[in-house]
């Protein structure tokens, strides 16, 4: 019974309810429309038929008399599935014809009407019901002609027999329509709240089935589907940073404990116990970079930062960024090319555009002195141009580069290569670069610079070109 | 005289360890471990410098500080915060605050920026100098001109604002973080010692060639202007 209450109570059940009494009263309206446009469409014709005998007849009247009338009146009362004829006199005494009795006064109402009647052929078989029309004839006889009904009556019983068919039709069908469909979106969802518990349960790996059918119920199942895999992607990724997170702050703290524990033993006089000291509180800075690094990383992919951004000129801020680098590039004896447009307007944060530009120019630095040649060569270009309504940041340097295969990879937290490991660096750099530009709708890439390593930060305008055109519209 | 520094903070570890810090600098310390505490130690004590943390009990950083300010209480306030966002500086900067410090931090850097927070408390009444004098460099502020034993020494329009805010805090210790701040106007963390390579540029426009060096590094620091040689921390 709660079975069945749970598929009274379903969605599909209710709609397809819904439905069928929609089409039950459609159904019944155009079945009573049919009906009674064939009933009068007959009752015209017997009408019409009526009008043309008594034409006929008064006209044989006119020429020929009462006795022409009469005999024609007997030769037609004799064919077989004839019309009704009966000629009375005045006072309604009955002269010829098949119309035996009539209920009292038919004889002198006007126009035609519907009127029980019998045969004089078989007077017993009970009345039957006709239309009739009474003539008055000129001489005061009277020509009654009429057209029996039961052949309407019989298509008003087909027809209402019809209506009672179709409704059971339509009521067992459509009980066992919204049933069969009730039942199966039903067994859908309860399959998918079956498994959407057991992954509750613990089963991050289940999936929703798909039937294929491409249905509403389809598309849901493939949007929680791809919603789990989201979870999964990211879950695995705090899995893999927190791991990541454990080990990669275990080494500086393991190297701060030993710089302490070897101070601790070793140092002779305060002056060698102090500079340990000084290089342990370095060592603790190193740290607390990493955390802040970490922590704006999260905060970025977060999407909290949203709120904080404003309109400024991104050109101004990778030229500032750049001048604060180009003395440690002078110093690295790395030429620091700057190209970038006037006028640069974008909406968004110009600290952390900021943030992310040094964090490619340290990097551009850092592996572009490894570079050989020339210093023209060698130089690090810094760029930044309007291109199809989107600002694209390239700094590039001569340095190793980085495999193809890795350029993703090392977008990642703590992602740091081989190649890099003697280098300084926590492998955050990059990840906040990223962070940054996905902060901006936009993207950055990692291209070959033949050699080297070209950063492309392209951060779409949109936003900030949306504010002038107001203004436009009203000039 | 010697500063006093009220800290706001309801962490009681973090805020004994504070106390203790700024003590062992020489500085006067106390602690209020709630908003409210706070506002009213901060509103009748004579304070030289507030440090208050974002989030409190009872009544939060930000309220407090704006509370204070209507009350006319302008001691210079630090911020900290564990929050950090980017627009966070904003908002504390805009409810009254002075500067702000996101956790985690480097005391010494704290230190550093509670040391100029209070000299700027004593050097407001008066307005800024225009000039700025130490032994015998001075840098002009309305004509741009450096001089040294009255050689006139040129500067890039960078190196200017750069020795204009190291002589502005002499005698103080200056972080790198402060440096950008205030000369780059940019917040963040430069990752490499983009800050130390424009600061020995100045320093060998200013100090080479005479026997007396202005410009010290502190290690594990920063930076500091001031007379006489030793490079230690005080």
């Amino acid at each position: 019974m709660t079975a069945l209450g749970k598929l009274f109570r379903t969605t599909a059940f209710k709609l397809s309810f819904a439905y069928l009494l929609v089409f039950t009263i459609f159904a019944f309206v155009t079945l009573g429309y049919v009906a009674w446009s064939a009933q009068r469409l007959l009752t015209e014709q017997f009408i019409s038929t009526i009008e043309a005998e008594i034409n006929g007849l008064s006209e044989q009247y006119r020429v020929g008399g009462l006795r022409r009338l009469v005999n024609i009146v007997e030769r037609r009362s004799r064919a077989p599935g004839a019309s009704l004829y009966l000629v009375t006199t005045n006072a309604g005494e009955r002269i010829a014809g098949n119309v035996g009795a009539l209920p009292p006064g038919v004889i002198d109402r006007p126009g035609q009407f519907e009127t029980p009647y019998s045969r004089t052929e078989d007077a017993d078989a009970g009345p039957n019901h006709a239309i009739i029309r009474v003539y008055r004839l000129p001489g005061g006889f009277r020509l009654l002609v009429g057209r029996d009904v039961e052949e309407r009556i019989r298509l008003r019983d087909i027809i209402h027999r019809a209506f009672g068919y179709s409704l059971l039709f339509i009521g067992i069908l459509g009980c066992a329509g919204s049933w069969f469909i009730a039942r199966r979106v039903l067994k859908r969802v309860d399959d998918m709240t079956e498994t959407t518990r057991e992954i509750m349960a613990g089963d991050l790996g289940g999936r929703l089935r798909i039937a294929g059918t491409g249905d509403e119920l389809d598309r849901l199942a493939q949007n929680l589907n791809d919603m789990l895999d989201r979870i999964g992607e990211l879950m695995h990724g705090m899995r893999e940073v927190s791991d990541n997170i454990a080990h990669d702050l275990k080494t500086p703290l393991t190297r701060l404990r030993n710089k302490a524990d070897e101070a601790l033993r070793t140092a002779k006089s305060p002056d060698e116990l102090k500079g340990s000291l000084e290089a342990i509180i370095e060592e603790s800075d190193n740290l607390i970079r990493i955390f802040n690094a970490l922590l704006m990383i999260a905060r970025l992919e977060a999407g909290n930062a949203r709120e904080g951004l404003a309109d400024f000129n991104a050109a101004e801020t990778v030229r500032d960024v750049a001048e604060l680098y180009e003395a440690l590039a002078e110093e690295a004896g790395l030429p620091l090319e700057v190209t970038v447009d006037e006028d640069l307007p974008l909406h968004g944060s110009r600290e952390l555009l900021g943030q992310a530009v040094a964090n490619l120019l340290d990097n551009a630095l850092k592996y572009g002195a490894q570079a050989e040649g020339s210093d023209a060569f060698r130089s690090i270009t810094v760029s930044a141009h309007r291109i199809d309504g989107a600002m694209r940041i390239v700094v590039a340097d001569r340095g190793p580069g980085i495999p193809e295969a890795d350029r993703g990879r090392v977008l990642e937290r703590f992602v740091r290569l081989e190649t890099a490991r003697s280098r300084p660096g926590f492998g955050l750099g990059l990840s906040l670069v990223a962070a940054v530009a996905r902060l901006h709708g936009g993207a950055l890439t990692l291209e070959d610079n033949e050699p080297g390593l070209r950063a492309v930060l392209v951060l779409p305008l949109g936003n900030a070109q949306a504010s002038p055109e107001p203004a436009q519209t009203a000039a | 005289m010697s500063m006093r520094i009220l800290i706001i903070e309801d962490d009681r570890e973090a805020a004994s360890y504070l106390v203790k810090a700024f003590r062992e600098a020489g500085y006067v310390a106390d602690h209020a471990a709630d908003g409210l505490d706070g506002y009213a130690m901060a509103e009748s004590g004579d304070y030289d410098v507030l440090v208050v943390d974002r989030m409190l009990p009872k009544l939060d950083g930000l309220s407090l500080i704006r509370s204070l300010r209507e009350q006319k209480v302008e001691t210079p306030v630090l911020i900290l915060s564990a929050l950090g966002q980017v627009d966070d500086r904003v908002k504390g900067l805009r409810a009254g605050g002075d500067d702000y410090l996101p956790k985690p931090y480097a005391f010494s850097e704290l230190l550093a920026r509670v040391e100029v927070l209070s000299r700027r408390r004593a050097a407001t009444p008066n307005a800024e100098p225009t000039i700025y004098r130490i032994a015998d460099l001075e840098l002009d502020r309305l004509s741009h001109r450096v001089t040294r034993s009255g050689q006139e020494i040129v500067l890039q329009p960078r190196e200017f604002r750069l020795l204009e805010y190291l002589m502005k805090n002499a005698n103080q210790v200056v972080t790198r973080t402060m440096l950008l701040e205030h000369v780059w106007d940019y917040h963040f963390d430069p990752q490499t010692n983009v800050i130390d390579v424009h600061v020995s540029r100045l320093r060998a426009k200013i100090d080479k060639g005479f026997d007396k060096p202005l410009i010290h590094t502190i290690r594990g620091a920063g930076y500091m202007v001031r007379v006489g040689a030793e490079g230690a921390e005080e």
